[in-house]
């Protein structure tokens, strides 16, 4: 009881590495989720209303990539990354870019998987109306992207929760590094592992609380949209 | 007015699926204005028909020309109203500012005059999922009428509608004539059909059975299949 109060105590009142840690993992997820978005949903889109061989595999390989294991991810990022891999001379290992990259690697199979699904339904109903309107090419790719907007939208807020609490990647590139790599899920684990169980149990109040928000907000959009039948 | 998809000629059109000819060389010339109704019994390939001649479905033989156009070239000239009325995820102006976006940026009086005319002016701003079927295909076929088609298709557009708004469609559909464009409907309604029909285009097994003027058609039927139809001894 005595870690919780004390875990508590450092959120109220704005513990420096404790918000350190926090703006590290939002801002990281952020960007990731921002490229993650630009690659998945026009990825996604375009699977989704495009026909060539091959398709259907490719959107096979999107699913499965959606559970690919996080640890594997980190891995080939590590390799890529490393100082022999054909990315090394970079010198991005260790470093929140890497942890960003690890991260579009994981969520962008998520967001385009997702949004696939979501795409694709809404072309099949929409296809003979907009055949017979004559919407085609951009405009129609426009319209589904507006007429999707809730569904897309929590598409991209379960990208965020798993980019948000993400640990085995973001480790393995990250390195978790004091003030430089450390984020939420690494330094738990790292804090844990050493017996500090305040600033594990507040670093995982805030997570929890942030993840009860994403999903909150998921449903709210869900909700809103149906209830106006946008969904 | 708008110019002219007369005569629409249908020459041995055929269409397989699944190893059945569902339409098995139509024949087919429609040169009066107003409106054809297309009736015959369930499968018989009416709906397959429309759909062909409004270019959503390819035969795998035979000719369709309207005027002088093929149905690719016509298609923005044809407006088609389906049985489930699709309505994009937007208010009901919205509907129609999307089928007719310059329309919306210069003219969007009448936009709110298109929504008068079937009586939504009032839903303007609501979500158009949100209205009721018998309001949905109301601004379905306002959404359609915008570009002043030359030809009307629909397809079974007024089945399962409340008597109230079956009859505003028929009553615009009318008015719609009277500007000229051609209405080809797709019904099993026949109230409905001699109500409106001025010919009858009659459909059993992906043929012509009979085309004959409406008063013709439901005073002597010439064909058995028809009489049958008419009879009630097929079922619609």
């Amino acid at each position: 009881m005595d870690a919780l109060a004390e875990a508590f105590r450092l959120i109220i009142t704005l513990d420096a590495d404790l918000y350190e840690i926090l703006w590290l993992s939002i801002r990281v997820s952020l960007v990731a989720l921002a490229i993650a978005a630009v690659i998945g949903l026009p990825l996604g889109t375009y699977l989704a209303i495009t026909h060539f061989p091959g398709r259907k595999l490719c959107i096979l390989l999107l699913n499965a990539l959606m559970g690919m294991p996080p640890v594997v991810v980190g891995l080939m990022v590590y390799l890529l990354l490393s100082r022999s891999g054909p990315l090394g001379w970079m010198g991005l290992l260790y470093t929140p870019t890497a942890m960003i990259i690890a991260q579009v690697v994981l969520i962008t199979p998520i967001i385009a998987a997702l949004s696939n699904q979501v795409i694709e339904s809404l072309h099949q109903e929409y296809h003979d109306t907009f055949y017979s309107m004559g919407v085609t090419g951009r405009r129609a790719v426009a319209a589904y992207l507006v007429d999707a907007r809730y569904a897309l939208t929590t598409c991209i807020l379960a990208g965020f929760g798993r980019a948000i609490a993400e640990v085995g990647a973001v480790i393995i590139v990250g390195g978790n590094i004091d003030h430089l790599t450390r984020v939420m899920t690494t330094a738990i684990a790292l804090e844990t592992s050493k017996g500090n169980l305040t600033l594990a149990l507040a670093l995982g109040a805030v997570l929890l609380t942030m993840s009860l928000l994403v999903n909150a907000l998921v449903i709210g959009v869900r909700e809103y949209a149906e209830k106006r039948q946008y969904a | 007015m708008p110019d002219s998809l007369l005569p629409i000629r249908i020459s041995d059109l055929r269409l397989n699926k699944r190893d059945r000819a569902v339409l098995d060389g139509v024949d087919l010339t429609i040169q009066e204005p107003g409106i054809t109704v297309i009736m015959g019994p369930n499968g018989a390939g009416k709906s397959l028909l429309l759909r062909c001649l409004h270019g959503l479905i390819q035969p795998d033989h035979g000719q369709i020309t309207l005027g002088q156009l093929k149905v690719t070239d016509s298609r923005n000239q044809q407006a088609m109203v389906f049985q489930q009325p699709v309505l994009l995820r937007r208010t009901v102006l919205q509907n129609l500012a999307f089928a007719a976006p310059e329309m919306a940026r210069t003219e969007p009086k009448r936009l709110m005059q298109a929504l008068e005319s079937v009586l939504l002016a009032h839903l303007a701003d609501q979500p158009a999922r949100m209205l009721s079927g018998g309001e949905q295909q109301r601004l379905s076929l306002a959404r359609a009428l915008l570009g002043k088609p030359a030809l009307l298709l629909l397809d079974e557009a007024t089945a399962s509608l409340d008597p109230a708004s079956v009859l505003l469609i028929e009553s615009l559909l009318k008015t719609q004539i009277a500007r000229g464009t051609k209405v080809i409907l797709v019904s099993h309604d026949q109230g409905q059909a001699r109500r409106l029909a001025d010919e009858i285009v009659f459909i059993s097994n992906g043929q012509v059975a009979e085309q004959s003027p409406a008063d013709a058609f439901f005073a002597a039927p010439r064909t058995p299949v028809a009489k049958a139809y008419l009879a009630g001894e097929i079922p619609c």
